[in-house]
């Protein structure tokens, strides 16, 4: 695969303990930089794992344990003096079931910049909500109603309103994980237009469990299988030819 | 449908016993219902029905002589308007001869009526220099006698009011001499030996002072313990152990937590004793494993996903947990803390080890005096012999509840709040 440009996201030898439970084996992975990359793979292959480590949301599970390089913009993300919080700035993350905060519209998407001390002014702030509401696509549906808790929307709507909480710190990188699987198929083309939209702006890393999803949004696919890494390439490399068998078994049916 | 055949849609055998099991199950929950309501309204109405009592008192009334020779206009506190009160007594009723029954005559008004007589002539000097009327308490057996709770067919022996006082009663009952007015001395006085004069004041400011000190010290020790604990603190054998230790706290008796205060309180760090400061914090470590576990299950109930989208946003812990774990958790730890403020309001044992049982008339006017409370003001009017404390206890009783249903509303209001904002 030709490159122009340095990937944004480089992992070496990453390995995942949970205990005694090894989750991830050796993973090697090149992440482009505005590009929307797709981890697919059956369920417990570790893909959600490997996208923790990448914002070190992993540090939150007391048994989990990762050993390996994941280097963003070329800096190390394991290195000891790294503060996750800087980190978790830098790297945003839209989760599998819509987890707004349960204050207003205007609080949830004001919140990051608020406390990263984004803005200077209230006018600055508002300018920075309705951008990130429109990038998300949301503006139009929530702009009478900025002032109303964020968990009275719809589900696809609460989805939207966290892409947009996430985008408003513009982070480096969006992580996704399974970010449709809790909506209807209505919502979820939504959301994956935005996803298309936003790799503008962002690199994206999208976990999902529907191979129809990752062929539509993603230019590359990475899929695991058992906690390894099976191939990685351009998306339509990985669904047209894979190279491995047990891609191949995959995408057509066979395992998962 | 023919007779015979048996539609799918209609209840077989092992259906209807469910059914049945079902309907005998909601009936007895209605029934356990029934009966708590039951026995709740039976004793508020008995406490109501003693309590009422409570709510009156009774004046004589008495032509006294305030002649310039009885009273100096210069020193109206110094003269002796005890001795003005007696001889009207004896002037009213010039049958008391004997010295027993001039001492009967001078029992029916309370002993606090010189002083009331005092603070009427000073209020109005006028009255100085002739005869005037004045209405004075009366004693706790005229009391019960204005409220009909005398029984005169019993054997005279056996009654606390004489035949003679019987007379004399009559006789100033039938001139209008007597009367009831509602009970405003029972709100503004302090303790007192005599029925008549006993008010609850001292022990409501006592009571509500303590409280005050044992919610602003368990609150917010209680809930920075329970988020540290739950957010914050490793998970390992020194958390576990503490988790066990708080859970067994709860479960300790009061009475040990007065000794603990009496150990280190009074005698280690020599604070004053019967104080408030010294009774709030004995409450508030009785009260504290209460909120911290309530806050702990109410920590535990805010969903992850709330940590996550919080966390994921670059938000650090602290603000994690105080911009939307805490609030979140609020209202359970609102309930935690009504639940430990109305078992603190209501507990006597403690307190009685560090001497706040003790005798107290003045009104605190600081947590540093000595006071009392009123679960403890109950205990001893209930110990006290005079019949008249009977009604006093009850009435005491229902401020106590009157306190703790006001509190608690005001936690539920807070707690509405709290909910109302997510």
């Amino acid at each position: 695969m030709a490159k122009k440009k340095e990937p944004i996201i480089v992992a070496r030898d990453v390995d995942v303990h949970y205990a005694d439970n090894q989750a991830l084996f050796k993973i090697a992975l090149d992440i482009p930089e505005n590009k929307v990359t797709s981890l697919i793979g059956p369920s417990g292959c570790g893909k959600s794992t490997f996208l923790r480590c990448i914002n070190r949301m992993n540090d939150l599970v007391d048994i989990a344990r990762v050993q390996g390089h994941i280097s963003i913009a070329g800096q190390d993300i394991y290195a000891p003096d790294v503060d996750v919080v800087a980190l978790r700035r830098e790297v945003g993350m839209v989760f599998q079931k819509p987890n707004p905060f349960p204050k207003s519209v205007y609080d949830n998407v004001a919140y990051g910049p608020k406390i990263h001390g984004l803005t200077k002014s209230k006018a600055d702030l508002d300018n920075l909500v309705q951008w990130s509401l429109e990038k998300a696509g949301l503006w139009d549906e929530v702009k009478d109603r900025l002032h109303e808790p964020g968990t009275g929307l719809s589900g696809g709507q609460q989805q939207r309103l966290c892409i947009a909480r996430t985008i408003s710190v513009k982070p480096k990188v969006v992580l996704m994980d399974e970010p449709c699987s809790a909506l209807d198929p209505i919502a979820t083309a939504r959301i994956e237009e935005l996803i298309d939209e936003l790799r503008e702006n962002f690199s994206i890393v999208i976990v999902t469990h529907s191979m129809q999803q990752a062929s539509r949004v993603s230019q590359l696919t990475a899929f695991f299988h058992l906690g390894t890494l099976v191939e990685a390439g351009r998306t339509k490399d990985i669904f047209t030819s894979p190279q491995d068998e047990r891609t191949q078994n995959y995408i057509t049916g066979r395992i998962g | 449908m023919t007779d015979g055949t048996t539609s799918f849609l209609k209840g077989q055998k092992a259906l209807l016993a469910r059914h049945r099991a079902e309907s005998r199950f909601q009936w007895t929950g209605r029934f356990a219902i029934a009966l708590s309501l039951a026995f709740l309204i039976f004793m508020i109405g008995s406490i109501a029905w003693q309590g009422k009592g409570a709510l009156s008192t009774t004046e004589v009334q008495l032509t006294v002589d305030l002649g310039d020779d009885n009273v100096d206009p210069e020193d109206i506190a110094g003269s002796r308007l005890e001795k003005i009160i007696k001889s009207g007594l004896r002037e009213m009723f010039p049958e008391a001869k004997k010295r027993k029954q001039k001492k009967l005559l001078y029992g029916l008004v309370s002993s606090d009526a010189g002083f009331q007589l005092r603070d009427q002539v000073l209020a109005d000097p006028s009255m100085i220099g002739g005869t005037a009327d004045v209405w004075v308490s009366a004693s706790d057996d005229v009391w019960l006698f204005a409220k009909g709770q005398v029984d005169r067919n019993l054997p005279e022996e056996d009654r606390r009011i004489s035949d003679l006082e019987f007379e004399w009663l009559d006789r100033l009952e039938g001139e209008g001499r007597l009367q009831q007015l509602f009970n405003w001395p029972f709100f503004t006085n302090g303790d007192s030996r005599e029925p008549e004069l006993a008010g609850i004041l001292s022990a409501f400011v006592g009571s509500a002072l303590t409280i005050a000190v044992c919610f602003l010290l368990s609150f917010p020790i209680g809930i920075m313990a329970a988020i540290y604990l739950e957010e914050f603190a490793p998970k390992n054998r020194l958390s576990d152990f503490i988790e066990i230790n708080i859970n067994n706290l709860a479960a300790v008796p009061s009475i040990v937590f007065g000794l603990l205060g009496l150990s280190i309180f009074l005698n280690t760090f020599g604070l004053p004793r019967s104080s408030p400061l010294v009774g709030g914090m004995v409450l508030a470590l009785m009260t504290l494993p209460t909120i911290i576990i309530a806050s702990r299950a109410s920590l535990r109930a805010v969903p992850p996903s709330i940590r996550e989208a919080a966390l994921g946003m670059g938000a650090s812990p602290i603000q994690s947990t105080f911009h939307h774990v805490a609030p979140l958790a609020m209202p359970g730890m609102f309930t935690g803390a009504i639940v430990g403020m109305a078992r603190a309001l209501g507990d006597t044992a403690p307190l009685l080890m560090i001497g706040m049982v003790a005798f107290i008339v003045d009104v605190p006017n600081s947590i540093l005096e000595p006071a009392t409370a009123l679960p403890v003001q109950i205990f001893l009017w209930a110990d006290a012999p005079e019949r008249a404390f009977v009604e006093k206890t009850s009435a005491a009783i229902i401020v106590l509840l009157a306190f703790l249903i006001l509190m608690n509303l005001a936690a539920i209001l807070l707690r509405r709040r709290f909910e109302k904002r997510f």
